[in-house]
C-alpha cells in the first residue's frame, strides 16, 4: 500500500512529468514576466483610477443635479456592462474610429483606470455620506467652505471605510486582468498556454501543472490583499462601536 | 490685543435683527412670522413646548437652513441668504450643538486651533495663547492633547464652547446644548454660560434649564407653532407669563414637588 502509494507518487513527480516543463529554459521567468505585465497593469489602472474616482466621488455628493445624474451614468456604465465589453470596445472600436493605434497595454490601462474609477465613486462616495450630518453642520458653523469640510471633516472620518473596499477592489482588478489574453496582451495566462501549446506533445498533462501554478501566483497576489482588506474592515467596524 | 473675554455693551446697538422670517419644509410652515431684535450684550432664550420651531429657528440664524421669507439683519447690514456670505458671517456667529460635535480625530488643541488657523487664518501662536487661556479658564488645560472620546460629555460641551469663541464671535448660538449631558454635567456647562453672559456676550439659547434661563434671560421668546407668543423680560416671564399657553408651558416644565 504504502510503497504503491510512494510509487505512484514519484509517478507523478517523475523527471518526465508536466511539472518540469515550469522549470524548462526560461518558462519560469516568462511566467513571472507575464505575472508581472498582469500585475503592473493593474498597479497603473489603480494609479490612475483611485484619484479620478476619489475627485467624482466628492463630487457626487455635490448639489448639482445634471453633474450627479452625469456621474451616474457614468458608474452605471461600467457597472452593466461586462469587463470585457469594455475591453473590446476599447481595444477594437474605439482605435479604429478614431484612428489611433495604440498597443494593448495602454488600453487595458486606459479601460481599467476608468473602470476603478467609477468603482471608486461609489466607494467614496458612500463613505462621505455615511459622515453624520451633524459634523458637517459643525464644520460649516466654524465657516469653512465645501472643500475644506471635505478635507476636514468628512475624508478623515471616512477614509476608514474607503480603505477595505478600495483594497478588495485592487485584487478584483488584477483578477481581472486575466482577461488581458484576449486583446493579445502577454499576461501570465498567455503565457501558460504558450508554454502548453509549445510542450503539447512531451508533456500532454502540462495544462494541469501550469494552470496550476498560474492559480498560485494570483493566489499569492491576491490573498494578501483580501486580509489586509478584512484587517482593516474589522478594524473600522471596531473603531466606529468604540 | 482686545481682551477676549470682554465683550463690552454698546448702548442700543442692535446686533441682530430678525424681521417676518418664514421657514418652511414642503408645505409646512415650522416658522410663520418670526420678528424679533437682539441688542449687543443680551440673552435671548427662546422657549417653547418641543416642535414650537426653536431649533429650526436658532439654525436660521446662521444659514444652516434657507428661509422662504422675511430678513435676517446682522450688525445693521442684510444678509443677502448667499452661501458665500453666511460663510463669512458663521465666522462671526458662533454655535455649539447638542451633540457637540468635537471631530473625533482631531485632538482637543486641533479641534480648536482649526477654524482660527484654517479658516480664518489667522497666526497659530497667537490662536495657541487664546486656547491656553481661555482651555485654563475653564480647567481643561490638561485635555489639551487629548482626543474627544477620552472626555465626558460635560467636558466636550466646554471644549466645543471653547472651539466656538476662539473664532472671536461676536454672537453666540446655543442650541439645546445641555439636552444630552447626564445631571451632573449640565451645571458645568451652563456655569460656563453664565460667566459669557457676564462679560456681556451676546447670546441666543434654545433650551430647556428654566432656572438657568430665569437667570441668565434678558429677554425671553415663548414660541409655539412656529410664532412668538410672548416676549417678556426674564424675571416677568417667570414670575407673571401673559398668556395661558406660557403659564402651562411652566407648569408642565415645574419641578415635581412633593405637596399635593
Amino acid at each position: 500500500m504504502v510503497l504503491s502509494a510512494i510509487d505512484s507518487a514519484t509517478t507523478v513527480l517523475a523527471a518526465d512529468s508536466g511539472w518540469t516543463i515550469l522549470f524548462t529554459g526560461d518558462n519560469l521567468t516568462r511566467l513571472l514576466g507575464g505575472l508581472w505585465t498582469s500585475v503592473s497593469v493593474a498597479g497603473l489602472a489603480l494609479v490612475f483610477g483611485i484619484p479620478l474616482g476619489v475627485v467624482l466621488g466628492a463630487l457626487r455628493i455635490m448639489h448639482n443635479p445634471v453633474l450627479r445624474a452625469v456621474l451616474r451614468l457614468y458608474l452605471e456604465f461600467f457597472r452593466i456592462i461586462p469587463t470585457l465589453v469594455i475591453l473590446f470596445l476599447f481595444y477594437y472600436i474605439l482605435p479604429r474610429e478614431m484612428g489611433v493605434q495604440v498597443d494593448g497595454e495602454t488600453i487595458a490601462v486606459v479601460a481599467f483606470g476608468l473602470w476603478v474609477a467609477a468603482e471608486i465613486s461609489d466607494v467614496v462616495r458612500g463613505a462621505l455620506i455615511s459622515v453624520p450630518e451633524h459634523q458637517v453642520d459643525a464644520g460649516k458653523a466654524l465657516g469653512m467652505n465645501g472643500l475644506q469640510l471635505l478635507w476636514y471633516v468628512r475624508l478623515p472620518q471616512s477614509i476608514n471605510l474607503m480603505v477595505p473596499a478600495t483594497i478588495n477592489l485592487a485584487a478584483r482588478v488584477i483578477m481581472t486582468t486575466s482577461l488581458l489574453l484576449l486583446i493579445s496582451v502577454i499576461d501570465v495566462i498567455t503565457v501558460g498556454q504558450q508554454i502548453m501549446e509549445a510542450n503539447r506533445m512531451a508533456h500532454p498533462d502540462s495544462a494541469f501543472w501550469v494552470y496550476g501554478f498560474v492559480f498560485l501566483l494570483y493566489f499569492i497576489v491576491c490573498w494578501p490583499l483580501a486580509m489586509i482588506a478584512r484587517a482593516l474592515e474589522k478594524r473600522a467596524k471596531e473603531r466606529n462601536n468604540g | 490685543m482686545a481682551d477676549p473675554n470682554n465683550f463690552g455693551p454698546n448702548d442700543d446697538e442692535i446686533l441682530l435683527s430678525v424681521q417676518h422670517l418664514k421657514k418652511s419644509y414642503g408645505n409646512h410652515e415650522v416658522l410663520k412670522d418670526i420678528s424679533f431684535d437682539v441688542p449687543r450684550g443680551k440673552v435671548f432664550v427662546l422657549l417653547g413646548p418641543s416642535g414650537s420651531g426653536k431649533s429650526t429657528l436658532i439654525r436660521c440664524l446662521n444659514g444652516l437652513e434657507t428661509i422662504q421669507g422675511g430678513t435676517i439683519a446682522f450688525k445693521g447690514k442684510p444678509i443677502d441668504g448667499t452661501e458665500k456670505t453666511w460663510r463669512r458671517l458663521r465666522t462671526e456667529i458662533g454655535m455649539v450643538f447638542q451633540s457637540y460635535d468635537l471631530f473625533p480625530n482631531l485632538t482637543v488643541a486641533q479641534n480648536i486651533l482649526l477654524g482660527p488657523t484654517k479658516v480664518q487664518k489667522r497666526p497659530k501662536d497667537e490662536v495657541e495663547r487664546q486656547m491656553d487661556k481661555l482651555l485654563a479658564d475653564v480647567q481643561l488645560s490638561e485635555y489639551k492633547n487629548a482626543y474627544p472620546r477620552e472626555l465626558s460629555g460635560g467636558q466636550k460641551q466646554r471644549i466645543a464652547i471653547v472651539r466656538a469663541l476662539t473664532m472671536n464671535p461676536e454672537l453666540m448660538l446655543f442650541d439645546e446644548v445641555t439636552a444630552s449631558l447626564d445631571p451632573e454635567m449640565v451645571r458645568e456647562v451652563l456655569e460656563l454660560m453664565l460667566g459669557l453672559a457676564e462679560h456681556h456676550m451676546t447670546m441666543i439659547v434654545v433650551t430647556h434649564e428654566m432656572e438657568f434661563a430665569r437667570r441668565v434671560a434678558d429677554t425671553v421668546l415663548f414660541l409655539e407653532n412656529g410664532v412668538i407668543l410672548e416676549r417678556q423680560s426674564g424675571h416677568d416671564f417667570f414670575t407673571h407669563p401673559e398668556t395661558d399657553r406660557a403659564k402651562a408651558f411652566l407648569d408642565s416644565m415645574a419641578p415635581i414637588s412633593d405637596e399635593e
